[in-house]
């Protein structure tokens, strides 16, 4: 049988045509990882350290958040940035220690499936929240809804 | 066939020039990712970044009860406060600064050739942000955790 080994000094550089998706993943994880240091820790000051922190957290204390469009746009961009930054960190896992191809690709789409799925869910959630439900205990509610 | 071209080749090194004698290294150096204190930061990267992944997949879907009801959200979210979970908590806060502060270490690496000179150093100042950020997270949230 005969080898060809290249020699030591070619060049391996392939010039593929169209856009390198994993250059940009590689550059979306570090871009999305320095938004997420500012709304991760903003969040976790302001649910956690605040007031009397988790012991303070129910309905009433996000309706009242919610009901400012500041934390509305907060949340979703947290959301948004968080699942597909971990997603793809996940995809990475995966393609790391999946060596069965089946395997991998299950995976990852149970990944990708659980990804679009929260996405739509807390998009909605954030979007069609109501911080007055008719009919609910006013102690439960946001005290503005008194008002309403 | 017998290809004289494609035989194997290796181009012979050069007597005058002898090859660099290759030592076996005493303790790995490691790359700028692998190896040493690097490996282990590389290691709880990952083990953070998946620990949190499944954390804001749970997270998520109990943010979905908002929409269901005020009752049903507070029930769920009150399983947040008790002690149990408040040391769960700590875990999840401690994990996050790992993962942050790593994250933020290795975009200087990858982005900036001082970063990259002196990661090592980089190294230890993330230590010393976490420790910080701990002590100004945990007594606070122990407290609000173990007091009624
Ligand atoms: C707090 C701000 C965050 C920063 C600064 C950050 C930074 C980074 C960076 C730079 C990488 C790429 C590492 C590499 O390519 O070598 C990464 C990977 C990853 N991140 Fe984050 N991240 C943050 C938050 C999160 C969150 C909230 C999650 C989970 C939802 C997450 C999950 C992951 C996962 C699973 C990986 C892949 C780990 C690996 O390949 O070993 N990260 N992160």
């Amino acid at each position: 049988m005969t080898v060809t080994i290249d020699s030591p000094r070619a060049s391996t550089t392939k010039h593929h045509k169209g856009i390198n998706l994993e250059k940009w993943g590689w550059v979306f994880m570090r871009a999305s990882g320095v938004l997420l240091v500012v709304l991760i820790f903003g969040h976790l000051f302001v649910n956690l350290m605040i007031g009397h922190g988790v012991k303070a957290l129910d309905f009433a204390f996000v309706g009242g958040k919610f009901s400012d469009p500041f934390w509305q746009v907060w949340d979703m961009l947290l959301l948004w940035f968080a699942l597909i930054h971990g997603a793809n960190g996940m995809r990475t896992v995966i393609n790391d220690y999946a060596h069965n191809r089946l395997v991998g690709v299950v995976l990852k789409s149970f990944i990708l499936l659980a990804t679009i799925v929260l996405l739509t869910l807390g998009t909605l959630v954030i979007y069609t929240f109501d911080p007055c439900p008719a009919g609910s205990p006013a102690d439960l509610l946001p005290s503005f809804c008194a008002g309403v | 066939m017998p290809d004289k071209s494609t035989g194997s080749t290796v181009a012979s090194p050069q007597k005058k020039y002898p090859l660099p004698k290759i030592v076996k290294p005493k303790a790995l150096a490691g790359t700028v990712y692998r190896g040493n204190v690097g490996m282990w930061s590389w290691v709880l990267h990952r083990i953070t970044g998946v620990a949190i992944f499944f954390f804001l997949l749970v997270h998520i879907l109990d943010s979905t009860l908002l929409r269901v009801s005020p009752e049903a959200y507070n029930a769920v979210i009150g399983t947040y406060k008790n002690p149990i979970m408040g040391l769960g908590e700590v875990v999840l806060v401690a994990a996050i600064g790992i993962h942050a502060l790593n994250g933020l270490r290795v975009i200087l690496v990858d982005f900036w050739a001082w970063g990259m000179k002196h990661q090592k150093l980089l190294q230890w100042i993330g230590l010393a942000l976490w420790i910080i950020l701990l002590i100004g997270f945990v007594p606070r949230h122990l407290i609000n955790v173990f007091s009624e």
